[in-house]
């Protein structure tokens, strides 16, 4: 089973592959299609999930999608489960198996993440359904003495017993200890606070044996905080950085670091990656692939057409842009991204939402 | 057994806030860890040098000559070849060592004890000054040896915190530029060691590197899990590595330890004393798997020591890592105390007439290990045929 898994890692952080994140739970993707101007029904989420999954996102550089458990079940309009049409084009399945952020005890602000006790027989459902790999979002503040250590220490514990309990069940574990965009903290203070939390959550996985060749991680870039006064990061800056914390942090056994996008527009968040492929290989090299798990950088043109628009002719430009997005990310992990990026909404700035993780619908 | 680590309260907790990040008004149980790592990088004034001496004596094609045996240490290796253990002849013996000729082709650093390091050569000229004038940079051990810890089965802790960023002061001022403290973990026969020797080893390791970096010498950290008795398996000595280096390399992260100033000696994977011994290409699986596993990339060097192995076993074993790992992060090398020496003093006698034949074959162990290095070794070896080194744990600190 090692060997399968170790063999599913490597295909997830195939050069110029990446990941889609759309396992938003039913809460997070309601209030955005809200927002678009949709209703949150079933309905809407599967044929908003739709366009995805029947769009050409393997080709274009697609080699995984995590999926949120009602989408794993869900079907497209023909009749065909998410899950094959994913397959049929080379994209695994994933599968977000957190039940979301809950209050630490005496920590105020702090989160941990739920979903330990039932994990175990979830992900061997999850595995039935068709999923090769899963998802665990644990959550920090930082600024204002956040992340504290008991937050690093719990967070870490829970992903490490995550990773193993999923490894377990033959799934492989991405391990995604974010620390949040939210606040006015610079980008030395960021990294510092990432150096800590990656140091540990890594320390909290060899502890509990968990085969590092099987494991992806999925951290956040590292740049100032989105409240931050002072100039913005470049991206040669957000790129240093980057490397040095993860050059620092992470162990070369790991076969692929799938950045976050957390807030940063489409735009952005494309060319931050690339840059940091680009420096990377100009500086000797990394021995992880640095690609992406983007959710928000890879979906908010998408919305945006499908909210003007849900015709028939509307659905191929939303599939186009889907793809588009992909292809552009997918160069970035070459570092060969270039010319126009295909986003229409990165004028508008951050991406940054404030009723991210929070499940009341469990 | 289970080394349970379970981490010491707050080793690493310090109330420190980087610059512009408000206070928090109430302090709470859970302390904040909130100091700029990378900020030290920008303090330490030796940052930049620390980084480009790293990176020298890791290069491509170089490794260290291990030669910081104590007096007490020196003395026993003298003897057995009929040498008394006086100052001059640890002078000539050294002396012999750092002038052997092109050894700076193949060696870019020597790591020497207190003693050696302030020591001149019969010419009167600084051994420091040899060293440098062959592109050999001078090390000095630093740690003042093992202690056993109480309530264990013979494990030890390593001793030399106190004082330690004085020394290394006064070192760096004789011209030394990295240093070296080595600890050691046992593994015997079904046992690992315990929680108590990793963490205190551990810790000793990431506070001696955190002063050696402030006082700008490079330090070679060194967690040696030492070959034991016993037919324990490769795949054990790995487990057992895994667990402590991966520690280590925690703490090094949470005492701000620049890495990618930081040299690594640790041991490779081998089966205990009374199994079969592994070939080269196992050794070099799973010596490679468990660096993969543990060490991140910014550390530019990791130097084998060569307890365990014999002469020619510490060639083949890391011209097998290099084939087990092409594309390594880090540089792949040695840092070889008695694979270098010991044919070297045997030829020697203690006998002027022996200078130069035993300085010809120190160079050309050298060099097989340079090639090895870079996976070019074609032998045949020029000390074949020798038996494992093995080294009994000596406590009671340092000899002087």
């Amino acid at each position: 089973m090692s060997l399968e898994l170790i063999e599913t890692a490597k295909y997830l952080s195939a050069p110029g592959k990446g990941l889609l994140a759309s396992d938003e739970s039913t809460g997070t993707i309601g209030k955005r299609l809200e927002k678009a101007g949709f209703e949150n029904t079933e309905e809407a989420r599967r044929s908003y999930r739709e366009l995805f999954y029947t769009a050409p996102i393997g080709e274009a550089g697609i080699s995984g999608a995590i999926l949120f458990k009602e989408t794993l079940g869900q079907q497209a309009a023909d009749g065909t489960l998410f899950v094959e049409c994913l397959q049929r084009q080379g994209v695994l399945a994933g599968i977000k198996v957190d039940e979301g952020l809950v209050p630490l005890d005496g920590c105020p602000g702090e989160t941990s993440t739920r979903g330990l006790a039932t994990l175990e027989a979830a992900c061997r459902g999850y595995v039935a359904q068709g999923a090769k790999f899963a998802k665990w979002r644990a959550a920090l503040k930082v600024g204002g003495g956040c992340p504290t250590e008991q937050c690093i220490e719990t967070n870490a514990q829970q992903l490490a017993e995550y990773a193993a309990v999923c490894q377990a069940c033959g799934l492989v574990p991405i391990v995604e200890p974010e620390l949040l965009i939210d606040g006015n903290h610079d980008q030395a203070a960021f990294a510092d606070a990432s150096t800590r939390v990656i140091t540990r959550c890594i320390a909290h996985l060899q502890r509990k044996g968990v085969v590092l060749e099987a494991t992806l991680i999925k951290p956040q870039m590292i740049i100032p905080g989105a409240d931050y006064t002072g100039p913005k990061a470049d991206p040669s800056e957000v790129a240093q950085h980057t490397l040095a914390v993860m050059r620092q942090c992470v162990p070369a056994a790991i076969p692929g670091i799938m950045f976050l996008s957390g807030g940063q527009t489409e735009e952005e968040a494309t060319i931050n990656l690339n840059r940091i492929n680009q420096e990377a290989q100009q500086s000797g090299g990394c021995p992880w692939s640095l690609s992406f798990s983007f959710g928000r950088s890879l979906q908010a043109s998408v919305l945006k057409l499908w909210s003007e628009d849900q015709g028939e002719a509307s659905k191929a430009r939303c599939r186009e842009m889907a793809a588009a997005l992909a292809h552009a990310n997918s160069r970035a992990v070459l570092g060969k991204f270039e010319g126009l990026h295909p986003s229409i909404t990165s004028q508008q700035g951050s991406l940054r939402e404030t009723f991210r993780g929070w499940r009341t619908d469990v | 057994m289970q080394a349970s680590l379970s981490s010491r309260p707050n080793i690493a907790c310090r109330s420190q806030f980087a610059a512009g990040a408000a206070a928090t008004s109430k302090r709470s149980r859970c302390s904040s860890v909130v100091v700029a790592g990378l900020a030290t990088e920008k303090d330490n004034p030796f940052a930049e040098e620390l980084k480009a001496n790293a990176k020298h004596i890791s290069r491509r094609g170089r490794g260290i000559l291990a030669s910081d045996e104590s007096n007490a240490t020196t003395g026993k290796r003298l003897e057995t070849i009929g040498v008394d253990n006086t100052e001059d002849n640890r002078r000539d013996w050294r002396q012999l060592l750092y002038t052997a000729p092109d050894l700076g082709n193949y060696i870019s650093g020597a790591i020497m004890f207190e003693e050696t390091l302030y020591q001149k050569s019969r010419e009167g000229v600084q051994f420091v000054d040899l060293l440098k004038e062959q592109g050999i940079l001078p090390g000095i051990k630093v740690d003042t040896g093992l202690q056993v810890l109480p309530g264990t089965d013979g494990e030890t802790t390593t001793q030399g915190l106190d004082n330690l960023g004085a020394r290394c002061e006064a070192y760096y001022k004789q011209g030394a530029r990295f240093a070296k403290w080595r600890a050691v973990l046992k593994i015997s026969e079904g046992e690992g060691p315990s929680s108590q020797a990793i963490l205190e080893n551990a810790h000793g390791l990431a506070r001696y590197a955190q002063i050696a970096q402030q006082n700008g010498l490079v330090p070679i950290v060194e967690p040696e899990v030492t070959l034991g008795p016993g037919a324990y398996s490769i795949e054990e000595t790995a487990y057992w590595s895994e667990r402590v280096y991966s520690h280590v390399m925690r703490l090094l992260n949470e005492y701000d330890v620049l890495l990618e100033g930081i040299l690594l000696k640790p041991n490779m994977c081998l089966p205990g004393l009374d199994a079969p011994s592994a070939s080269p290409a196992e050794v070099a699986k799973y010596t490679v798997r468990t660096m993969m596993r543990t060490i991140p990339p910014s550390v530019p060097g990791i130097h084998f020591l060569s307890g365990g192995m014999s002469e020619e076993e510490s060639t083949l074993n890391l011209q097998a890592l290099q084939d087990a790992c092409p594309n390594s992060p880090w540089s792949l090398t040695f840092s070889y105390g008695r694979a270098l020496q010991s044919a070297t003093l045997k030829t020697w006698q203690g006998k002027e007439e022996n200078w130069g034949k035993a300085q010809a074959i120190l160079t050309a162990l050298a060099k097989a290990n340079s090639e090895a290095q870079l996976g070019q070794y074609k032998g045949p070896h020029p000390a074949p045929g020798g038996g494992r080194i093995l080294q009994a744990l000596r406590f009671g600190g340092a000899g002087k």
